[in-house]
């Protein structure tokens, strides 16, 4: 017998009692200002949330950012603004390894924990939300409007999701980081050394 | 302080507390960490809800475990990982160097997994010639001071600052006495970037699989798991056959509760979700069973098969701070792998039940709402009734049987024991006879007895 048949049935021959699946309809936290929120945890987990006025706006922003403007090699991933490196003419990872910023697409984020979800739908090669110096992640709001690119909780993040293609996603909240050498906080483990949020209204 | 060899823990405690200093600091800093936690868990009033939510999650979950893995099985083949069985660790070994051997693996890089830790896989690999390098920082730290985590998910928070240098500085040659964490951390970032850049294949552990769609998601908060399998053309995903969810929306509830529980973060950096490889790549998913499926069929222990290995009952645990990770002489050590060692192996790990005031804490804690001081009492009964106990726990308990059922002896010997303990030098009360007043002050001896106080009280009462 293979162990899969062997597991399974292994699995299938214990008594174990029936229980069922609680509801996921319940009243789940919603905050008076879900956008503002969002800022306040960003900042406690080391990002920063700016909102921005269309691509000039977003251009003008980054003019601010010192490692932006300080970076030799950069990515975008965002219409109207263009990278020194074209991730789309890479065709090896490899060749991200000295990336010093990426502006790359993010999707919605959450207030409750300052996540954002971004997935490689539009990143040819996934590893650019990782290996970069620096990142920061552009939210598009629908209507111009920053509410509706912020839900409240995780329940409400996971009702906008769809699963049907071969697709990596990662909720990032702030940069990289690490306690690991006595609980002190460093910024800047083995990703992103910062992390900007913008939304584009 | 290298590994500890014994599996006993009352002895590898001792060991720990010989520093007392570091014992107490030990002490603080995982405190430090529950209070986080309470923290984190006050800030959402769902707290309890999301508590049970998960908790009946996990119990639905493994009273369906065989048709979800099947789930499973079926939607991750569908979206072009493959998936494999093991049924023991050893198995489990072999499938991934099969893997990495048809690749002409060289070299892999690993981010934090437990499993892999149970397993041993490291020394397995290195054995047939492959560098294995551990990502996340505090595991690195460990491997290079060749010791197992002394925590699930801080595996060097029994290492002070100065421990990190001097490893640092003879295996990456920082500058010795430089103890900032910052220089620190930068010169593991770039020794580890040189790692990620030349692996052949990435090894990660899963923290959720999710049967609905056959993905699943792994949290850290450096990237390290991230950076690992998205450079290399190989990814091999190794899991437990306990974590399993079944639906997505499900990771809702898991995801809130995980980070706030392990180091009281509202979530991780990254919570990354597999669905399927990199293209042009391969994705292996093993699924292992090493003894999980025994523990469904008891009442007393199934639940402990709901851990999501947040650490948060080590994080709360008074034996657990006061005596180390290491003491336990196991992967998982803490509440939780006091009540799994055992139940895996009962001769090893006899001692672990033991290992607990029975306070109640880490089921206060536990976000899946295991009830962990319960197991733990009952397993010691079990220890007792397979005879693992020692000497020197059952023979006072059952002189002590004897004489509390026997009022008289009992008065007289509280008498004995008052005068004894108010007139008795010190060395006679405190010595090796009395392992109790090795780290504690014995109580102080009343004026009175109970008894003769309240024989006094119903005397005043009456002349009234
Ligand atoms: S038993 Fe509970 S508290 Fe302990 S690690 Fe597992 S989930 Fe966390």
């Amino acid at each position: 017998m293979s162990s899969k048949d062997q597991i399974l049935k292994s699995v299938r021959n214990q008594l174990v009692p029936s229980a069922d699946l609680p509801s996921l309809d319940q009243d789940w936290i919603q905050y008076d200002d879900a956008v503002a929120h969002f800022g306040d945890v960003l900042q406690a987990v080391g990002g920063t949330a700016i909102a921005v006025e269309g691509i000039d706006g977003l251009t003008e922003e980054l003019a601010k950012i010192p490692a932006y403007t300080a970076a030799k090699k950069t990515v975008s991933c965002i219409d109207g603004l263009v990278g020194t490196v074209d991730l789309d003419r890479v065709e090896d990872p490899h060749e991200l390894e000295d990336i010093d910023y990426a502006v790359l697409p993010g999707e919605f984020a959450v207030a409750e924990n300052a996540a954002v979800w971004v997935t490689d739908t539009k990143l040819r090669h996934r590893v650019i939300a990782f290996i970069p110096q620096h990142i920061c992640l552009v939210i598009h709001c629908p209507d111009g409007n920053v509410e509706k690119a912020v839900v409240h909780n995780m329940a409400e993040a996971y009702q906008r999701l769809t699963w049907s293609r071969n697709e990596f996603g990662c909720f990032i909240s702030g940069p990289s980081k690490t306690a690991d050498i006595e609980q002190s906080l460093v910024i800047g483990a083995h990703g992103a050394r910062s992390l900007h949020v913008f939304f584009v209204i | 302080m290298s590994a500890i060899k014994s599996y006993d823990h009352p002895t590898n405690a001792d060991q720990f507390n010989k520093d007392q200093a570091r014992t107490h600091w030990h002490d603080s800093s995982l405190w430090f960490i529950r209070e986080k936690r309470d923290r984190m868990s006050k800030s959402l009033p769902e707290w309890e809800t999301l508590r049970t939510c998960a908790s009946q999650i996990k119990a639905h979950t493994v009273s369906k475990l065989a048709d979800y893995l099947e789930e499973f099985e079926k939607n991750a083949t569908a979206r072009g990982a493959t998936v494999h069985w093991a049924k023991d660790a050893e198995e489990h070994n072999r499938i991934v160097l099969e893997i990495l051997q048809k690749h002409q693996t060289k070299r892999i890089v690993k981010s934090k997994s437990m499993l892999t830790e149970e397993c041993h896989l490291n020394p397995w690999l290195e054995k047939h010639g492959i560098e294995v390098v551990d990502t996340d920082l505090g595991e690195r730290i460990v491997q290079l001071r060749n010791e197992p985590p002394s925590h699930i998910v801080m595996p060097a928070i029994h290492l002070k600052k100065e421990d990190v240098s001097n490893t640092f500085h003879e295996h990456l040659q920082t500058e010795q006495g430089n103890y900032d964490p910052n220089y620190l951390t930068e010169s593991a970032r770039q020794h580890l970037r040189q790692k990620f850049c030349q692996a052949d294949a990435g090894i990660t552990g899963v923290n959720f699989a999710i049967a609905e769609t056959g993905g699943f998601v792994v949290c850290t908060n450096e990237g390290n798991a991230d950076l690992g399998v998205s450079l290399p053309k190989v990814h091999i995903a190794c899991m437990g056959i306990e974590k399993l969810i079944p639906k997505v929306d499900h990771l809702s509830i898991f995801l809130r509760l995980l980070a706030r529980s392990a180091t009281g973060q509202p979530i991780t950096t990254y919570s990354s979700h597999f669905h399927g490889p990199i293209e042009g790549g391969e994705l292996h998913i093993v699924l292992v069973d090493n003894g999980r499926s025994k523990l469904m069929n008891s009442d007393d222990y199934r639940n402990s098969l709901k851990c999501i290995r947040c650490g948060a009952c080590m994080n709360t645990c008074p034996v657990y701070r006061r005596s180390g990770g290491h003491s336990y002489a196991a992967t998982v050590p803490g509440p939780i792998g006091s009540i799994l060692n055992p139940l895996r192996d009962a001769k090893h790990h006899k001692t672990l039940p033991f290992a607990c005031t029975l306070c109640g804490s880490c089921s206060d804690v536990c976000p899946v709402k295991i009830n962990l001081h319960e197991q733990l009492l009952t397993l010691r009964t079990e220890v007792k009734n397979q005879k693992q106990l020692p000497i020197s726990k059952t023979l006072p308990m059952q002189i002590a049987s004897f004489v509390f059922q026997r009022p008289k002896l009992f008065a007289w010997l509280g008498g004995v024991g008052k005068f004894f303990l108010r007139t008795m030098p010190r060395f006679l009360i405190y010595n090796a006879m009395n392992p109790w007043g090795r780290n504690r002050e014995m109580p102080e001896a009343p004026p009175e007895s109970f008894r003769k106080q309240y024989a006094q009280r119903v005397k005043k009462k009456s002349d009234k």
